[in-house]
């Protein structure tokens, strides 16, 4: 069955890969925003040590007579020290022009004095971070434009980073190894439902086309609301369908039975041997045809059923008995005695309807076969494992025939006159095989035919 | 090629006359196929076990030393510095300086403490305090001074004696004088007025620690302030004459550093010697070491005053030292 | 006996009818279900002969129906279906048996026979013939007190000449009433079964007499 069915994808690892997804996505953004924020804060820490730096260099500087003077405490630099022992550089212009520090700073002075202003640029192949500030002083005859440059490398703030980073990593690894079980069991619990609903579909009898009634979530109603209507659809297209053969049957059957009745009443009135053989012949086709039919319907029923096997407990003794009262008539007609031998209850988990149709099919075999006045006898034994034997009178089984018998539509040699169709052993070994059971064609000593369906 | 080796080698001599060097060695055989300069203002006879000893363990290399001032170092050093592979300098000062403007090799192979070292580049080596050194007969009868305050109330007392007999560095002339003297100025006024009183007493100015333990050991001087003690310890011959004074008022600890020029020709050898250097100075057995160690004074007095960190380049700024130098002169040349 | 035939097709009906009369049976014939329940009600039928697919409903409601009027007469389902589980579904819903279509007129006889003594009680009707008793359904013959169980065909071949008493049946005639066409035997096979029966019939006023040429004839002394 499964075969037959187009898969594309699957709903399991589809809710996985868009429920992880959405979590590495998550994890990735949430790595990506903590990272630029923490940048942000460290950053904003790195410039406030320098703008510190910077104002407590330009509030040392003074002017004497008409000289800058800069006696800039040693805390200047001193605070500026990190774990990294990142590299310091700073300038002093006096109007634009170096006064003191390191040249080539390369940075554009602020033009107005207040805030310090900051930037990020390259020194000596280094990235730096540059605080700058000016602050004019007024002396006796011009007004003086002192700036000051402050830098540092970002060796600690790369640090902090890379530690925030990996912090960040981690937590973002966890979060999304978290989401990602939560995912799992999401799905899990998710496709469970189906799986239920799968298995309780696939637990049901080959004939039970019941609706569900088990409450499922809202989402499933659909699914399960449109399987019902599928299951009802197809409960009544097969009782339609079995209508249908069933008046079928009945529409070809009933003028067959009408023309048999016929040829029966008019075969006990006709005295020429010539027409009495022509009857019989015409008897004969009806019964060869009729038989056949029913054979191949029952070969056919056989199959499904053993394909979907039932199980029950089936007592032997019980079903044998019905089976041979329904024969007796039968048998009455040639004077054959039926007999059971059943000593213990036997019983096994099998189709009461395969194990009836196997032994009828049997049982009619024996009573075709068997001559007027003999008996048949059916023995069940349940030691050392549970057997039925069909035995009979007759002629028995041609020795080099027994092997092919059971094949369909193979009849035997000496089947002239006998009607049948070649399909009855066939059946019943396909019933024994559907209830791990094999059938034994044998010769009785005494003669007689004996047939075995060993359980 | 071996006619280019005595081209060379008869070239050197006159690389070195052009540059007056206090002192000049070359450890090692003359052949050795590696060479190593090393620039330093440490006295060469500190240096020779520590040289020889590498020397044992490397006998493919020639090291030369060479010794000048701490001012004249970085000068030198700044100009040429593919000249040199190893830096050796007490002006804390300007080895950072040199460090931060870039001069120096990252050396991420050593561990060293964090304390002792910046930017896995600049590597101290030893703890050194500046001492007041006496002639001790000098001071027989009079108090001998424990700190600051102590040796300016002596030297008030007894204005006479100490006329003309005080020596101190000339900040101008000596790196590690200038950077003792700014980091007294740093911890307490008490430094300016010491200054005074040196000055008001004519005070003779020092570009080394070495000339003025001599002339403290020849009795011209009778008092020296802010050399540096281990220098007046090594001396074995004059132990009885002077007494070596460590300061208890505040205590001025400044560590000798090592770097690797950034432009040196063979990294790897420069980085085994520094390696070398600072393993003997920091887990050597401390007798056979004739420097202080790196953890020398940590016991008495913590560990060194002057922290390896960028602020040591405030008093480097041109500015910054005008006024320095130029109060300091206010103090000291009164006389003039 | 007597039998209710419910069956909608005409000709079938038409055929059963005569076949049956010819065994000395009276059959009425109902062609729907509403007819065979007014039939039924009467309660004087020995035996239903049931199709299944009637014009206005299925049998299987009649037999429902039937059953749940507490009427015991026995049915006999006429099916043209031969699927296994229809045919369990059948005598569960109260049939007593069945035969397929196109059935062999002898086992349905065989059937009916056998549905009736299953059925009826003790009190059967017999037939009396001199110091013979003899009961059809039960297969017994009672002869001057001893009873004696008939097997199948000395039971058909006695009831034959009893319903026919002084008729002349040709061994033909006989061998075609107890044998299926399909069995091949001979003519000599009746007698047999009439050597039997003489023998059964030992010391009775009742003799089957052989006429030469002719056949067999059941008479009756006195």
């Amino acid at each position: 069955m499964k075969a037959n069915v187009v898969v594309f994808g699957s709903l399991r690892n589809r809710l996985g890969i868009i429920l992880t997804g959405g979590a590495a996505l998550l994890a990735i953004l949430l790595f990506f925003v903590v990272r630029g924020y923490a940048a942000q804060i460290a950053q904003e820490g790195q410039d406030n040590i320098l703008g510190a730096s910077v104002s407590s260099i330009l509030d040392a500087t003074v002017l004497r007579e008409g000289t800058i003077e800069l006696d800039f405490p040693y805390a200047s630099l001193s605070m500026l020290s990190t774990s990294a022992d990142d590299r310091v550089f700073y300038a002093i212009y006096e109007d634009g022009a170096l006064l003191s520090g390191y040249d080539g700073l390369d940075v554009e002075l602020p033009v107005s004095v207040g805030e310090a202003v900051f930037t990020s640029t390259q020194y000596d192949n280094a990235t730096i971070r540059v605080a700058s500030a000016s602050r004019t002083l007024i002396g006796i005859d011009t007004p003086r434009q002192v700036s000051v440059s402050v830098a540092q490398t970002q060796d600690a703030l790369a640090e902090t980073l890379n530690r925030i980073s990996r912090n960040v990593a981690v937590f973002g690894t966890g979060f999304f190894a978290l989401a990602t079980a939560l995912a799992f069991w999401a799905t899990s619990a998710t496709i469970g439902q189906l799986s239920r609903l799968t298995t309780s579909v696939t637990r049901r009898g080959p004939q039970d086309l019941s609706p569900f009634l088990k409450p499922v979530p809202t989402e499933m109603v659909p699914l399960v609301g449109s399987l019902n209507t599928l299951m009802s659809r197809l409960d009544q297209s097969l009782k339609q369908s079995e209508d249908f053969i069933a008046e079928a049957a009945h529409r070809v059957r009933t003028p067959l039975a009408t023309v048999r009745s016929y040829a029966e009443a008019t075969f006990q009135r006709v005295e020429t041997q010539e027409n009495r053989d022509a009857l019989r012949s015409m008897m004969r086709a009806i019964d060869e045809s009729s038989r056949a039919a029913g054979q191949l319907l029952d070969h056919a029923m056989v199959t499904f059923r053993a394909e979907n096997l039932e199980r029950e407990d089936v007592e032997f003794d019980g079903l044998l008995r019905d089976l041979v009262q329904r024969m007796t008539p039968v048998a009455d007609m040639r004077d054959v005695t039926i007999n059971l031998e059943s000593t213990a209850p036997a019983i096994i988990r099998g189709d009461p309807v395969l194990l009836q149709n196997a032994f009828r099919n049997l049982i009619d075999n024996a009573l075709k076969y068997a001559p007027v006045d003999t008996s048949i006898t059916i023995r069940v034994q349940t030691n050392p494992s549970i057997s039925v034997d069909v035995l009979d009178q007759g002629p028995g089984f041609l020795v080099n025939e027994m092997d092919m018998l059971a094949g369909r539509f193979v009849r035997g040699g000496d089947t002239q006159g006998h009607i049948g169709s070649g399909l009855g052993l066939t059946i019943v070994q396909d019933v024994a095989m559907a209830h791990d059971g094999t059938m034994v064609l044998s010769n009785r000593s005494e003669g007689g035919a004996c047939v075995t369906l060993q359980f | 090629m071996r006619y280019f080796a005595i081209l060379i080698l008869s070239f050197l001599p006159l690389f070195a006359l052009a540059q007056e060097w206090e002192d000049q060695r070359v450890f090692g055989s003359e052949d050795a196929p590696h060479s190593m300069r090393i620039l330093s203002s440490t006295d060469t006879s500190f240096f020779v076990p520590i040289i020889e000893s590498f020397i044992t363990q490397r006998p493919d290399v020639s090291v030369e030393y060479l010794v000048t001032g701490t001012a004249d170092l970085d000068d030198l050093f700044r100009q040429s510095p593919d000249q040199f592979d190893v830096v050796i300098s007490s002006a804390m000062d300007l080895q950072l300086k040199l460090t931060n403007d870039g001069f120096a090799q990252r050396l991420d192979g050593l561990t060293h403490p964090d304390w002792a070292q910046w930017r896995s580049s600049l590597f101290a080596f030893t703890t050194e305090p500046a001492a007041i050194v006496i002639n001790t007969a000098a001071f027989e009868g009079l108090t001998i001074p424990s700190t600051r305050q102590d040796l300016i109330e002596v030297l008030r007392g007894n204005t006479e004696l100490f006329q003309g007999t005080v020596g101190t560095y000339d900040v101008r002339l000596s790196g590690l004088g200038y950077l003792f003297a700014t980091q007294d100025a740093r911890a307490s006024e008490t430094f300016w007025r010491l200054l005074e009183v040196i000055g008001s007493l004519d005070a003779q100015l020092y570009c080394c620690s070495g000339e003025m333990i001599d002339d403290l050991a020849e009795g011209r001087i009778l008092v020296a302030y802010n050399v540096l003690g281990s220098y007046a310890l090594a001396r074995a011959d004059i132990e009885d004459v002077l007494t070596v004074i460590l300061p208890s008022d505040f205590p001025t600890t400044m560590m000798r550093t090592a770097l690797v020029s950034k432009s040196t020709s063979d990294p790897a050898l420069a980085e085994s010697f520094v390696s070398h250097l600072i393993r003997l100075q920091s887990q050597g057995s401390v007798e056979n070491l004739l420097l202080p160690s790196l953890d020398a004074f940590q016991n008495t007095n913590g560990r060194s005053s002057i922290r390896l960190e960028p602020a040591l380049m405030t008093y480097l700024d041109q500015l910054k030292r005008q006024v320095f130098i130029r109060e300091w002169e206010n103090a000291i040349i009164q006389n003039q | 006996m007597k039998y209710l035939l419910v069956e909608d097709n005409p000709e079938l009906a038409k055929a059963i009818c005569s076949r049956m009369g010819l065994d000395g049976h009276q059959v009425d014939h109902a062609d729907k279900i509403s007819d065979a329940v007014a039939f039924a009600q009467t309660g004087e039928y020995d035996l239903i002969l049931l199709d299944i697919m009637l014009p206005d409903g299925d049998g299987r409601s009649f037999l429902k129906q039937h059953r749940a009027e507490k009427n015991d007469t026995p049915v006999i389902v006429l099916t043209a279906r031969s699927q296994v589980s229809d045919r369990i579904s059948m005598l569960d819903l109260g049939a007593d048996d069945y035969v397929t279509k196109p059935f062999d007129h002898a086992e349905l006889q065989a059937r009916c026979r056998a549905v009736l003594r299953r059925n009826t009680g003790t009190a059967q009707p017999t037939t009396r013939l001199g110091d013979v008793e003899f009961d059809p359904v039960g297969g017994y013959l009672n002869v001057k007190g001893t009873t004696i169980n008939l097997r199948n065909r000395e039971l058909r071949l006695l009831e034959l000449l009893m319903n026919a008493k002084g008729q002349v049946f040709s061994k033909q005639k006989l061998v075609d009433r107890l044998f299926s066409y399909d069995d091949d035997v001979s003519e000599n096979a009746v007698e047999v079964y009439v050597g039997r029966l003489r023998k059964h019939l030992e010391g009775s006023s009742v003799h089957i007499r052989t006429l030469r040429g002719l056949g067999y004839r059941l008479d009756h002394e006195g």
